[in-house]
């Protein structure tokens, strides 16, 4: 391929995007948490909720502020990138991003600055109130956002006038087929990359013997939770994958690596897709296993690659691999939950070194599986933006040339390079401080200036009649 | 469709447009004022001031970016790509100061790295704004649905000017709501500075009043053809008393005065701005009409938007109630 402008918004694109879905990945489920948390502080009255809380708000508003800068640099992507499809294709899914921002935005944003400084500036319940507006703008941004992205996966209740797509029906261009699969296989996948990181942030205290009370309760709800979800989002994934069949099936093809139409298809364990020959090299597979999995049925019909023309074809061996790295990551944490079962049964869940050093080293698990995931459904996709009707090669800016992409490209490189590292550093720092270590460092001197807005947060109070000041507010 | 929805969806455009420039505009503001001071402690008040609202306070620019994707798209493939570096810079620009908000918490040698990042981040993104502001006034050549040009026409003796100008015009908001915001020696020296940002932003407005006319016929006639120059005569009247009370208030100690005067002299330099370019979203050839999106999709966005943006209004206003009263070292913010 050609280092073209095409390209080089491509990549750009999957550089700015990959980075970006890391953190709603992690956001959505960590606003849930807290809420949970909050929730369970405000009717129990039990500080350590209000310690967890504490700690975890901090690294939700580093998280927060790093997804929401990389997020505004998204729309303004399709407009300087891909601009001849805003003007194809936003008179249909424009409206939803504008609801993106009318729904979720704003109340993400508001109520994150009572739930980071308010704790005394408002009453509990209003504090409360605000930790679960927070979780329902993430929730309801993905909502708008993956509706956008089924509609490019599934296009539907719209019509094509002069080659751009106008709205019969916003309803169905909403509720595309894949939309509620998608929907449901994304944030179940960010709440389990969430449940994952605070499992492994207990497990590491308590492989070190600290904060010993506030792990235990991070290892005991996120093994719950994790105990629901995982099995669920092999259900959710598997049926999302006979939704792509019925939908989309050159992109199955492509994720199982498969060049013929077949029945009886086997399931391939390995292989190296070659999409010159047409043909898999070193390739290991289950007999008739795969038509089972991907049909439900033992003889089900799969159409290969070779049904399509070769221009029509998505890149094989990146979907290929990016599929086995999402299901091998995805079994790997059915493993995980099952040894902590077992581990919990003999009593030594919070004790036994190996299930604490394994859940402690699969904190970056879900990230994996989520990039993954995402590579498969967007790699998948090509080489169509709007799913069979639009080339993703003329939706791309016409007045761009190498040059431009290439230098903001290098801006975009530089810069996220600087900030995620930056952000890394410091969310690692506060994992190192743990939640008594940040409450022990305000507690001394309550009066004293706190050196900044942020240990407002952490200077919590300890009786329910503390909250006085707050309602007099 | 029996109803045109154009005007009421640029009168909304025009709002989110609005309360972006006045809202980021001060903590904008805030952020490029803050190279100036050195004390940590003011320093930190000065980030206390904005931290609990900067972020909504940016989602207007989501809401304007979002709503001319939807309602005017094809004013926004046009537009995007003919300001591509300076939306890039703007976006970079708004990157760093974000994250500077949360960064600048870790202690140690870092600190000072992220303080910079503050200011530049700020600075940044408010030039490139500005420029972008120039680029609208100055037009966009288009053929057919695309634009025209190449992606370095934005740089121009105008257009750089503009970004001056917006520079010291957020500088003027992050001042006077500092006066607002904090007491002492700070609020002091925000006063000071409150007053060479205003001279500043006399001085922009009249450059631009004089050379934008001079430059761009068609905002001549709009301006200067009978009888328009009468309807169009409060504005450039009310600058002068606008700008004369916040003289006034500075002066005098009041704390509230001089930021609700710079509110309103942002309001009358947007409210010329507008009447400059109307009726075009894309001047000189892309109407507000030519770029509209189809009905259907105005209409399905209309019903939301309807009952959405009174709410958000609300708790916005909520959220700034929250955090009122001057911001003090102990404690963080004081509500009470």
């Amino acid at each position: 391929m050609d280092l073209d402008a095409l390209l080089l918004s491509r990549l750009q694109f999957a550089w700015v995007i990959a980075w970006h879905i890391l953190l709603p990945a992690f956001t959505v489920g960590l606003a849930c948490y807290i809420a949970t948390l909050e929730t369970l502080w405000w009717i129990t009255k039990r500080e350590i909720f209000l310690r967890l809380s504490a700690f975890w708000i901090k690294i939700f508003a580093v998280s927060f502020g790093m997804g929401v800068v990389s997020g505004i640099v998204m729309p303004f992507q399709f407009g300087t990138n891909w601009s001849r499809f805003s003007d194809a294709a936003f008179n249909v899914v424009g409206a939803l991003m504008a609801y993106e921002v009318l729904t979720a935005f704003f109340l993400e944003a508001a109520f994150l600055g009572i739930l980071l400084f308010g704790r005394k500036l408002v009453p509990q319940w209003a504090h409360v109130v605000s930790a679960l507006m927070v979780a329902l703008g993430t929730l309801m941004s993905s909502f708008w956002i993956l509706a956008v992205n089924s509609w490019m996966q599934t296009p539907r209740g719209h019509e094509v006038v002069d080659g751009r797509f106008v709205p019969l029906d916003m309803w169905a261009v909403i509720f595309t087929p894949s939309f509620p699969y998608r929907l449901t296989h994304t944030v179940v996948a960010f709440l389990v990359t969430t449940g994952f990181v605070i499992l492994a942030v207990g497990a590491g205290y308590l492989r070190h013997g600290r904060h010993v009370d506030e792990s235990r309760v991070m290892v005991k709800m996120s093994l719950a939770f994790l105990s629901v979800m995982v099995p669920l989002q092999v259900v959710v994934g598997d049926l999302h994958g006979l939704n792509t069949l019925e939908h989309q099936p050159a992109k199955v093809a492509a994720m199982e690596g498969l060049w013929e139409t077949q029945r009886r298809v086997p399931a391939s364990l390995f292989a190296i897709p070659d999409a010159e020959a047409e043909t898999n090299h070193f390739e290991i597979a289950i007999p008739a296993l795969g038509s089972l999995y991907l049909t439900h049925e033992w003889d089900g019909e799969v159409k290969g690659l070779k049904h399509w023309r070769k221009q029509d074809r998505p890149p094989v061996a990146i979907v290929y691999f990016a599929f086995r790295i999402m299901v091998g990551i995805g079994l790997l944490m059915l493993a995980l939950v099952a040894y902590g079962w077992l581990q919990r049964w003999r009593g030594r869940l919070y004790t036994s070194p190996t299930f604490l050093r394994l859940a402690h080293r699969a904190m970056p698990l879900g990230f994996i599986a989520v990039l993954a995931g995402w590579t498969v459904t967007e790699v998948g996709r090509q080489p169509w933006v709007v799913y069979g009707l639009m080339r993703t090669r003329d939706a791309v800016s016409p007045t761009l040339t190498t040059g431009d992409v290439g230098l903001s490209l290098a801006g975009y490189i530089l810069s996220y390079l600087v900030i995620f590292g930056g952000g890394f550093l410091l969310l690692r720092h506060l994992v190192r401080q743990g939640p008594r270590a940040a409450e022990a460092q305000e507690r001394p001197d309550r009066d004293a200036r706190p050196k900044r807005p942020l240990s407002a947060l952490t200077d919590t109070p300890t009786a329910p009649g503390a909250r006085k000041v707050g309602d007099a507010a | 469709m029996l109803l045109d929805l154009v005007p009421l969806w640029a009168a909304i455009m025009a709002l989110a447009v609005f309360m972006y420039v006045l809202l980021d505009g001060f903590d904008l503001g805030v952020g490029m004022l803050f190279a100036l001071r050195h004390d940590e402690h003011e320093r930190d008040l000065m980030v206390a001031s904005v931290a609990p609202i900067w972020d909504f306070n940016e989602t207007w620019l989501i809401l304007g970016v979002g709503g001319l994707l939807a309602v005017f798209p094809l004013a926004f493939a046009i537009v995007m790509p003919a300001l591509y570096f300076p939306i890039l810079l703007m976006l970079l620009g708004l990157l760093f100061r974000g994250v500077a908000f949360e960064f600048r918490e870790v202690a140690g040698p870092r600190r000072a790295l992220w303080d910079r990042g503050f200011f530049c981040g700020s600075l940044v993104a408010t030039y490139a704004q500005g420029v972008v502001l120039g680029n609208f006034i100055q037009g966009f050549p288009v053929s057919g649905r695309q634009f025209a040009g190449s992606s370095w026409d934005w740089i121009s003796p105008f257009a750089l000017l503009t970004g001056l100008g917006l520079v010291a015009g957020y500088a003027l908001q992050g001042a006077t709501w500092l006066v607002m915001k904090t007491e002492g020696e700070l609020q002091q020296w925000a006063k000071q500075m409150a007053r060479r940002c205003l001279w500043g932003v006399l001085a922009f407005i009249a450059m631009i009043s004089v050379w934008t006319p001079l430059a761009e016929p068609r905002i001549a006639a709009r301006w200067f053809s009978l009888p328009n120059v009468f309807y169009f005569a409060p504005v450039p009247l009310l600058t002068v008393v606008l700008a004369w009370q916040l003289e006034r208030g500075l002066r005098r100690g009041w704390d509230v005065v001089p930021f609700l005067c710079s509110m309103g002299l942002f309001f009358l330099a947007f409210t010329g701005l507008v009447i400059s370019l109307w009726p075009y979203v894309a001047p000189p050839s892309i109407t507000l009409w030519d770029a509209a999106a189809a009905p259907k999709s105005q209409a399905f966005m209309l019903i939301g938007t309807m009952f959405l943006l009174p709410v958000i209004l609300l708790y916005v206003f909520w959220s700034y109630w929250v955090f009122r009263g001057k911001v003090k070292g102990h404690h963080g913010h004081h509500g009470v």
